[in-house]
């Protein structure tokens, strides 16, 4: 399956959540906050806290732990607030 | 109208389908997942066979939807609203938080709630960094992913669920540093022969987690709580110590510990939105339910972690009172579940007893700093709350929530609701639980759902909030 992260190819595989893919990919940190700028990743893993917001192919608030992945999948980091591209 | 309607594929949920099912009623399963089995029985998302493998002891475990079950996976139920005669269940079915999703409408005459709970993070200085998990988080990943949340581990919290995520993660390849209960130890409660304990399946279970942990050298220590976690990027290290009773830390037990990742928890908290919307009755911060599992509403059953913490065996008993009597309802010739209905008398002695035995005390509050965010999502410190109670005399969730901003993000106060809750001395558990839309949409979403709904004014519905599309 291609999957890329930040624009680089990962390993992944059918069935893996994007948070399972970042995590066994050593990426623990895929957002930042919106006041802060503060970094954050996963936390509660089952879909509740919605701290794990990443951006799939230009739709950001995608929850990485709920989302599976699906071939040819462009993940990319969380900068606060983003708009749909 | 005439299918029973269950949301939740957890224990709970699949026996509810499961017991109306086998009285000849059509039945609809939803379950945000893509395969059933809910948080116990999360199943390996990277095999492709159909198999609920939580552990050992279930190792063998299939579950075949009966014929006469429409199982509905990858369904957010975001809302419940009455009707004539019943319920309405609204659900966005498709990838997670995609806009393709697309909407689809149950109504029944009798609905039957699974929802669940989720696990209660106490906070921390250090708590939002990321490395620090939640116990079910480290529990899914490892369960449901084949992957450690780190490499050193420290798990932290209370109650015998700490025994199952580390010896998960100990399967995963993690090494655990330690285990820290903030409560007496697990493994005393369960030597203790007598009273609630008697008979517990689960205390084999458990029993079998506290040996790989012993196998592995995993120390357990009683009367312990992570009190910091520490890192610039993530998490490096931890700060343990040692609780009095009510977990004030003692001072100058504090230790350093090498550690890449944290995973805490302490008990659950049920997750109560649809049953608020349905106007289901509380009592104790849990849907208060009758012995068919009926709850104060007509035609709404509740079972599972809904009604109390409890653990799957009473969640899968109380689902099957609950789906007998939602196929009652619907005309079906059904018995008194006798069996059942003495499983889930035995299973909620034994929850009153692990209640009891490990619940959070007050001291966590010692544990925050002035400048601890309480609230994740719109990073509200706790001297931001503090000074929303003191200088504007806030006592209630409504106006602590506007004036602090706790709870105002986008988890809508499922993590931080009941610590700030207990922070300001608000004395109601389920203070934050009320949740109109009842899981976060797209707009376009709610706008595609208000232009199903509402044939009648076709010109304003195509024009929602007055925006042309």
């Amino acid at each position: 399956m291609r999957v890329t992260w930040d624009g680089r190819e990962v390993e992944a595989r059918p069935g893996q959540t994007v948070a399972g893919v970042l995590i066994a990919n050593g990426v623990r940190s895929w957002r930042t906050t919106r006041a802060e700028g503060r970094p954050r990743g996963l936390f509660c893993g089952i879909g509740v806290c919605f701290d794990c917001l990443v951006r799939v192919n230009g739709v950001p608030d995608v929850r990485a732990c709920q989302r599976l992945v699906a071939d040819g999948d462009d993940i990319r980091p969380q900068r606060g607030a983003e708009l749909p591209s | 109208m005439s299918r029973v309607v269950v949301v939740g594929g957890g224990p709970a949920g699949m026996a509810a389908a499961e017991a109306a099912a086998s009285r000849g009623v059509e039945v609809v399963l939803i379950d945000a997942a893509p395969k059933l089995g809910g948080q116990y029985h999360r199943q390996d998302g990277l095999s492709s066979e159909d198999r609920l493998a939580p552990s050992a002891a279930h190792a063998d475990r299939r579950w075949t939807s009966p014929e006469n079950v429409e199982h509905v996976p990858d369904a957010s139920a975001w809302a419940v609203e009455a009707v004539d005669g019943g319920h309405r269940v609204h659900v966005r079915v498709g990838l997670a938080d995609d806009p393709s999703r697309e909407g689809r409408v149950f109504a029944t005459r009798a609905l039957v709630l699974a929802t669940g709970a989720y696990d209660r993070a106490l906070p921390f200085p250090g708590w939002d960094l990321p490395g620090v998990f939640t116990a079910g988080a480290a529990q899914a990943l490892a369960k449901g992913q084949g992957v450690a949340v780190g490499d050193r581990v420290v798990v932290g919290g209370t109650g015998p669920f700490l025994l199952p995520v580390a010896s998960s993660l100990v399967g995963v390849g993690a090494r655990v540093v330690e285990v820290a209960e903030a409560n007496a130890a697990v493994t005393g409660w369960l030597s203790r022969p007598t009273g609630a304990m008697a008979g517990w399946s689960k205390a084999g279970e458990l029993a079998r987690y506290a040996g790989v942990l012993a196998r592995h050298g995993v120390p357990y220590r009683s009367r312990t709580a992570v009190l910091a976690a520490h890192g610039a990027e993530s998490v490096e290290s931890v700060t343990v110590a040692r609780l009095d009773r009510d977990w004030s830390p003692v001072p100058g037990t504090e230790r350093r510990v090498e550690a890449d990742a944290v995973a805490v928890g302490f008990g659950f908290t049920p997750q109560l939105e649809l049953a608020l919307a349905a106007r289901c009755r509380l009592e104790d911060g849990f849907v208060a339910v009758d012995a068919a599992q009926g709850t104060s509403v007509d035609g709404v059953f509740a079972a599972g972690e809904l009604t109390g913490i409890g653990g799957a065996d009473l969640a899968a008993a109380e689902g099957a009172v609950a789906g007998f009597a939602a196929a009652k309802r619907l005309g079906a010739v059904v018995e008194a579940p006798l069996r059942a209905m003495s499983r889930v008398r035995a299973g909620r002695r034994f929850a009153r007893a692990l209640a009891a035995a490990y619940p959070v005390r007050s001291g966590w509050q010692d544990w925050l700093r002035d400048d601890t965010v309480v609230c994740r999502c719109e990073e509200v410190a706790k001297r931001a709350l503090y000074r929303a109670v003191d200088e504007r005399d806030v006592g209630a969730a409504g106006p602590l929530k506007l004036v602090s901003g706790a709870g105002l993000g986008l988890c809508q106060g499922r993590i931080c609701g009941r610590n700030a809750a207990e922070l300001a001395g608000l004395d109601d558990p389920a203070a934050f639980a009320k949740r109109p839309i009842a899981v976060p949409l797209r707009l376009s979403e709610l706008a595609e759902e208000s232009r199903a709904e509402a044939p009648v004014d076709a010109e304003a519905a195509a024009r929602p909030f007055g925006i042309d599309r």
